[in-house]
């Protein structure tokens, strides 16, 4: 058995990886989640901006990370709109756009039928430059983004007319990737506005991987953060009982509970990655013991 | 002269952008480099693309191993460009019904989105998935509890893996409040609170004093090493 187990083909691990992962999402497993202090400070500081404040969203991700980030982008997406503020979309990233495009499709077309583009919210596309145009958006932010992505100029749609600089917007939401990214907001353009009457309020929403970087600042530059696929998921609980507050028979629709089901497949995958390193360090041992006694 | 100027465009650069932070009036001139930067950043682009062909173009030439991947990356970058550079559309604009391809380029149904759609998207979508049976495989074979850093190390993970997921509150979220803070969740949160903020900010500050010191000593033309002198 040892032997076996010593020699044994990875492909078995990939299988056993694919089923980790793919038994949750057919049987549709889904785990209640209970809100960590990192989500509930984050959605506390979207929440308690008062109604119709300017809110930047920069979606600074791609298809690659969308698993991980897409289902938290919904959830700001749908927080800010629940709570009636004004959305601007940038991307800093090359194919961030289609993500914007999709989350206003997904969400504000068809559940906010009543938000207008151009007066509720304005997707203003990508720009490329990376800590450029943070610091250029900074001094004018109309010459940084001179158009939506339709093709209409920043001075025609109303929605723009109150703003010339960054620091015209009452929060900024990164969802962010890598780089540039959460980091390099932080670095250029949340810092310096943290010290004025009424501080930028800053929210990441970011990979597990970047984690570990982007936690540094907080509480000091950064007001909350949502942390990979399980911060998406708290989140995720806490903006759908935003949403159903007052209808006890409200039914939250599949799209609004995707971060809640791909944290089956992770807790499968997370169970069967300490089982394997339980199991190769037995192994390991066992090896040895046989070979100082052999 | 040749090595002179970009010495003295990086200085007045970096000066200028400095100043602005503390002179308003200089705001003008701080823009005015961003967009210069922004300028260089566009031919970057070309130049990188220039160098992509290049480089695939002349394995291709050679034949060295693997020019057949050349052809698909050539190919695949010829399409792309072509549709980018020539915005064609899916449908024909309303302001020009009687023009195939004229609607927006980046429309639903138009080539860039089909090419986004249908292979940029789960391209990378799966060589990202494939990391988790590559790391589970990596789990069973490398992690080793040889020694105490690696005990700590795998102690560690092993509260991070659970700890981020219902597996925490499954197995030790009976706790008594009184030892509420040793739940998997809470310990994972304290080490990420605690510990990993710790080293970071000391690699965080680091950095930024490192970064300091070299921006200086390229604003003060000390160190030209950028220029590829080897200086």
């Amino acid at each position: 058995m040892l032997r076996f187990l010593e020699t044994l083909d990875r492909r078995w691990i990939f299988l056993a990886m694919g089923l980790a992962v793919s038994i949750p999402i057919l049987l549709e497993l889904r785990f209640p989640e209970k809100s960590g202090s990192l989500t509930d400070a984050a959605f506390k500081a979207i929440n308690e901006l008062p109604k119709g404040s300017r809110v930047l969203l920069s979606f600074d991700f791609d298809p690659a990370s969308e698993p991980e980030l897409g289902p938290m982008a919904t959830s700001f997406v749908r927080h800010c709109a629940l709570r009636g503020y004004k959305m601007y979309f940038i991307s800093l990233w090359p194919f961030g756009p289609p993500m914007i495009v999709e989350k206003i499709g997904e969400v504000l077309t068809k559940d906010f039928p009543n938000l207008k583009p151009g007066v509720d919210f304005v997707d203003l596309g990508f720009q490329a430059g990376n800590e450029a145009i943070m610091t250029q958006a900074k001094s004018d932010f109309k010459k940084t983004f001179p158009r939506d992505t339709s093709g209409i100029a920043v001075d025609q749609i109303p929605m723009m007319a109150e703003i010339r600089t960054t620091r015209d917007f009452a929060a900024i939401i990164m969802v962010s990737a890598g780089y540039p990214g959460g980091k390099e907001w932080i670095q250029y353009v949340i810092t310096p506005e943290r010290g004025r009457a009424v501080p930028l309020r800053a929210v990441v929403g970011c990979t597990g991987v970047q984690m570990p970087q982007l936690i540094p600042y907080y509480p000091g530059q950064l007001d909350g953060m949502i942390g990979a696929i399980k911060g998406a998921a708290e989140y995720e609980t806490l903006v759908n009982a935003l949403a159903n507050t007052g209808d006890a028979m409200a039914v939250t629709p599949p799209k609004y509970l995707e971060a809640v089901r791909r944290m089956g497949p992770q807790l499968f995958a997370h169970v069967l990655m300490v089982s394997l390193i339980v199991l190769g360090n037995v192994i390991y041992f066992a090896g040895r013991r046989r070979g100082a006694t052999a | 002269m040749k090595r002179l100027v970009p010495l003295w465009i990086a200085s007045i650069a970096g000066i200028t952008v400095i100043v602005s932070n503390f002179i308003p009036v200089a705001l003008g001139m701080s823009d005015l480099v961003t967009q210069m930067f922004q300028v260089l950043a566009a031919v970057a682009y070309v130049l990188g693309a220039a160098s992509i062909a290049k480089v695939h173009l002349g394995k291709l030439s050679a034949k060295r191993p693997g020019w057949g991947y050349s052809i698909v990356v050539l190919g695949c970058f010829a399409i792309t460009l072509f549709a980018g550079l020539l915005k064609i559309g899916a449908l024909p604009a309303d302001r020009a019904p009687y023009l195939p391809y004229s609607g927006k380029y980046d429309s639903e149904g138009s080539v860039v989105w089909w090419i986004y759609e249908y292979a940029i998207s789960p391209i990378t979508s799966t060589m990202f998935a494939m990391l988790a049976f590559y790391v589970a495989s990596a789990a069973f074979r490398a992690f080793r509890a040889k020694n105490v850093e690696a005990i700590l190390l795998l102690g560690t993970a092993f509260i991070i893996l659970l700890g981020r997921t219902a597996a925490g509150a499954y197995l030790t979220g009976w706790f008594p409040d009184e030892i509420g803070g040793l739940k998997l969740e809470n310990l994972s949160l304290y080490i990420m609170l605690v510990f990993n903020t710790a080293g970071n900010r000391a690699i965080i500050i680091g950095i930024a004093l490192g970064v300091a010191a070299t921006s200086l000593r390229i604003l003060l033309q000390i160190d030209r090493s950028y220029l590829g002198s080897g200086e």
